[in-house]
């Protein structure tokens, strides 16, 4: 069997990182393996849990489902990349208030989802706030204080923008 | 839970695709979107030995909507797109709606519309939508260039009239009157979950007041998107009211066998189909 081994440049929190990853490599395992990334957590590894959520360009997308290599050249956050400089994010903050975590397991992408939902969408409805979530699970909360959470949070930023 | 090692090409024209592809055998996936392909990999359902990657090709990801109002979707464009495209959501409004039930935001931000033409799940909505609106599919092979209506496209469960050594370059869908009345509904198990039923209807009205034309597309209740041929012999030439609609909707199951497995029987998807047909129905008109 063939096999192609690849040089792959990402701007990963802000980072430039450069290293070389097989082709089969999932953006996932590369964060994780090679970038020591472990924030970033594999449930289901076929797209269905969400808990690999980071958001490459902008959007939020599944890294078990996003070979590495197809990463090349891209802008990605992962969850150790919303806060800065030691301190949490308003987003993260809320998590923390609202108690919208427990085992902590899907938090990585409810988190990495939640944020740019909140950029796309700073002031959103209870309603839209779940469908947002929707493709993240979390066997724990029962998902309301998941919602409170990122609902606060627009509200904090909103409250931040203002000042 | 890993993919077994396969050789990855990245090209960036079609031309290039469709030569470095096929000088390496038969066992060659293309790469759309990934939300259905990557899962079978990691699975290792599907262990091609090369994959060539299409996500670098830009002419693959254009939406043109030509003087005639035709609609031309590159096979590379993103789901998210035609969710958000304000040209979309004007050009064909049906489009647009059946895109929110696509899975969640995430796989939506990945998904292709061509990825999920070619992966043909027969619960899949844009398959449906393609089929409502008589679209026509382009296939593009090393030495030919050809186009199939959406209804002979869809062959069986997984499987479409896609050759060997061809490649799905874009979509067209026939420009969309205005005044058009149309619905999309589904009922799945959660927000984002497959489709167990799904209907897309939509008709015209001509100047009498009557359902000049009409369509009734179901997804989920067979082994492909099929159109309701008996819910759009009711309402051909009749009044748009409840009544018609109610008796489009007795009609919906006639001439088709709905699937059953663990999540729905066969029973249970004829009823909903039924049920859906005339919601679709009612809110078109109602939105009109």
């Amino acid at each position: 069997m063939m096999e192609t081994v690849h040089k792959i440049k990402l701007t990963v929190n802000d980072t430039l990182r450069e290293f070389t990853a097989e082709a089969r490599m999932t953006l996932a395992d590369c964060l994780r393996e090679k970038l020591d990334l472990t924030g970033t957590h594999l449930g289901c590894e076929h797209g269905v849990c969400g808990a690999c959520t980071v958001i490459v360009d902008g959007k939020s997308i599944r890294s078990c489902l996003m070979f590495a290599v197809q990463a090349n050249g891209s802008t990605v956050t992962t969850v150790e990349g919303l806060a800065e400089n030691g301190i949490l994010s308003p987003l993260q903050e809320a998590f923390r208030d609202n108690y919208a975590l427990q085992c902590g397991f899907c938090t990585p992408g409810m988190l990495t989802t939640a944020d740019a939902f909140l950029k796309e969408n700073p002031s959103p409805s209870r309603s839209e706030v779940e469908s947002a979530i929707s493709g993240n699970i979390c066997r724990c909360t029962g998902y309301i204080s998941i919602v409170d959470a990122i609902l606060d949070a627009a509200t904090r930023l909103a409250e931040k923008g203002d000042k | 839970m890993k993919p077994a090692k396969f050789k990855y090409l990245y090209p960036s024209t079609i031309e290039e695709t469709l030569e470095c592809a096929f000088d390496h055998g038969e066992d060659v996936r293309f790469l759309a979107g990934g939300q259905s392909l990557v899962p079978m990999m990691n699975f290792r359902v599907a262990t091609p030995e090369v994959l060539v990657d299409l996500n670098g090709i830009r002419e693959l990801q254009k939406i043109l909507i030509d003087d005639t109002g035709n609609i031309h979707i590159g096979a590379m464009t993103r789901t998210r797109t035609l969710e958000t495209d304000n040209s979309i959501g004007t050009a064909n409004p049906l489009l647009a709606e059946a895109t929110k039930h696509i899975a969640h935001v995430q796989i939506r931000n990945r998904g292709t519309i061509g990825g999920s033409l070619a992966h043909a799940d027969p619960a899949a909505e844009l398959p449906g939508i393609i089929l409502a609106c008589d679209a026509e599919i382009y296939l593009q092979s090393p030495t030919r260039s050809r186009s199939v209506a959406a209804k002979d496209f869809f062959q069986g469960v997984f499987v479409t009239d896609i050759a060997q050594k061809e490649l799905l370059i874009k979509v067209v869908m026939p420009a969309w009157p205005v005044e058009r009345f149309w619905a999309f509904l589904e009922v799945a198990r959660r927000e984002g979950d497959f489709a167990l039923v799904g209907v897309a209807s939509w008709f015209d009205v001509d100047k009498s007041g009557r359902i000049s034309d009409a369509r009734v597309v179901a997804i989920g209740v067979s082994d492909r998107p099929v159109r309701l041929k008996g819910a759009e012999a009711q309402l051909s030439d009749q009044l748009p009211n409840s009544e018609t609609f109610e008796r489009a909707s007795k009609a919906a199951n006639s001439g088709i066998t709905p699937t059953h497995d663990i999540h729905a029987s066969a029973e249970y998807r004829r009823e909903v189909s039924e049920v859906l047909v005339r919601r679709t129905l009612n809110e078109a008109w109602k939105r009109g």
